[in-house]
């Protein structure tokens, strides 16, 4: 076991990560050494997709990325998305919609969402759930996400 | 220092040299699955996600190559620059995890594990691929056929580290097709790459053996049939993909059974040859 020190840019601030082993996960260290655990640890594997992060803007699954290697990248969590704690116009819609159950999914999928409409603002059903693929919910049924993120397109066009 | 991050192949080789405990990582998908569930503990580890020229692909058109770095992430193969150069690569590596998985993963990775159900290694194998491993002793070129030995066994000593992946742009038909229990996030049951290339036929086989098999002898029968009738007939393609089956080696496992995926593989060779002579 060693102790590790370093920082990590994280939602545009610096985090100090202090005696830390070598092996932790970048969602271990959001969660239970930086208080941020909006992120949530499911499969441990990249199967599920609940901790999805950006990392220098690409999604990636936090629980595959070694934390102590990342020190060079921005990396976004779902707590970085609204302004002082606001709910963003995807969130409000997962709310509308009802596509929020057990809400484990949910941060994940947020994340997965907020990026595929930056780059793509008026997807296909075939790319949503193409850009979805890698979250997994077990309550919805995905219906509702559906209809979440179409909710999100019309009304980001209506502006 | 247990983490170091080179910023060049050079820097990296001399520390991986000096280190006999060190782990390389690149995306780290498939390490940290080790280390979440206890089956590594690493001690020290070198990170080469920081090494541009890994990073990064390139042509070369007097050779009519691709130079692939070998951290390159796997969505990089996905866009269409890429995907026009060598379809093959680009559809084995949309199959590739979901796209969190994509963003990160990369060939290096495929070959440093050397999986028989690594997604790009049947495309590797159909084009035949050959692997640079630096080391302090230079760099050598090392044929995919010699470079994986058996279930995540590579010819890799401590000290080597790959370093890019050389394939030949597609000059014909080439594509890959997998069977799993689902379409997306999953990993293959079966798998297969077909191309036609330089006027030569190839057939290459993933998840059913030791290693990845190149149906030698199936690719033989085609090519006769191709040397005598152009496009060969619906039987002869039928016959091509019962010869596939034979050679495969499959075993039970918790993912599927061996006769199911002897079925398998005889279908992916046969949809994916029919669909290269457009019957």
């Amino acid at each position: 076991m060693s102790n590790e020190h370093y920082s990590l840019h994280i939602n545009g601030q610096e985090h100090q990560v202090q005696d830390s082993w070598i092996g932790e996960s970048l969602l271990y260290v959001l969660r239970e050494r930086l208080g941020l655990p909006g992120s949530k640890g499911a499969c441990e594997q990249g199967e599920c997709g609940s901790c999805t992060v950006y990392l220098d803007g690409q999604p990636v699954c936090s629980c595959l990325v070694l934390a102590a290697s990342v020190c060079d990248s921005q990396i976004a969590t779902v707590e970085g998305l609204g302004i002082d704690g606001s709910l963003t116009d995807v969130q409000e819609s997962f709310l509308t919609q009802g596509a929020v159950q057990c809400g484990f999914c949910t941060p994940g999928l947020v994340m997965a969402v907020h990026h595929l409409l930056e780059v793509n603002p008026s997807p296909s059903e075939l790319e949503v759930k193409e850009a979805i693929s890698g979250n997994i919910c077990r309550c919805t049924g995905y219906g509702r996400i559906f209809a979440a993120v179409e909710e999100v397109v019309i009304t980001r066009k209506s502006k | 220092m247990p983490i170091f991050s080179p910023m060049s192949l050079r820097e990296a080789v001399d520390i991986y040299a000096e280190h006999d405990s060190a782990s390389l990582i690149a995306g780290g998908t498939d390490f940290m699955v080790e280390v979440n569930f206890n089956h590594r503990k690493p001690s020290t580890v070198i990170n080469l996600a920081r090494i541009e020229s890994l990073r990064t692909w390139s042509v070369d058109a007097s050779k009519a190559v691709i130079r692939i770095g070998s951290t390159v992430p796997f969505a990089q193969f996905e866009k269409p620059d890429f995907a026009k150069l060598s379809p093959a690569l680009s559809h084995a590596a949309r199959t590739v995890g979901s796209p969190q998985i994509r963003n990160t993963a990369s060939l290096g990775g495929n070959l440093g594990t050397c999986s028989p159900a690594g997604d790009s290694l049947p495309v590797l194998f159909a084009l035949d691929a050959t692997i640079e491993v630096a080391s302090i002793h230079g760099v050598r070129s090392v044929p995919i056929q010699d470079f994986m030995v058996g279930p995540k066994k590579n010819v890799l000593n401590h000290g080597d580290i790959v370093s890019a992946i050389i394939i030949p742009i597609a000059d014909g038909f080439q594509d890959y097709a997998k069977v799993g229990v689902r379409n997306a996030m999953v990993i293959s049951i079966a798998s297969a790459c077909f191309a036609l290339h330089s006027g030569t036929c190839r057939i290459a086989l993933g998840s059913v053996g030791p290693r990845i098999i190149r149906c030698t002898e199936a690719e033989s029968f085609l090519q006769q049939e191709m040397t005598t009738t152009g496009v060969p007939s619906l039987e002869a393609i039928q016959h091509f993909s019962e010869i596939v089956s034979t050679t495969a080696q499959p075993i039970d496992d918790h993912r599927s059974t061996a006769a199911y995926r002897k079925h398998a593989v005889a279908t992916l060779s046969r949809r994916l040859a029919l669909r290269g002579f457009s019957l």
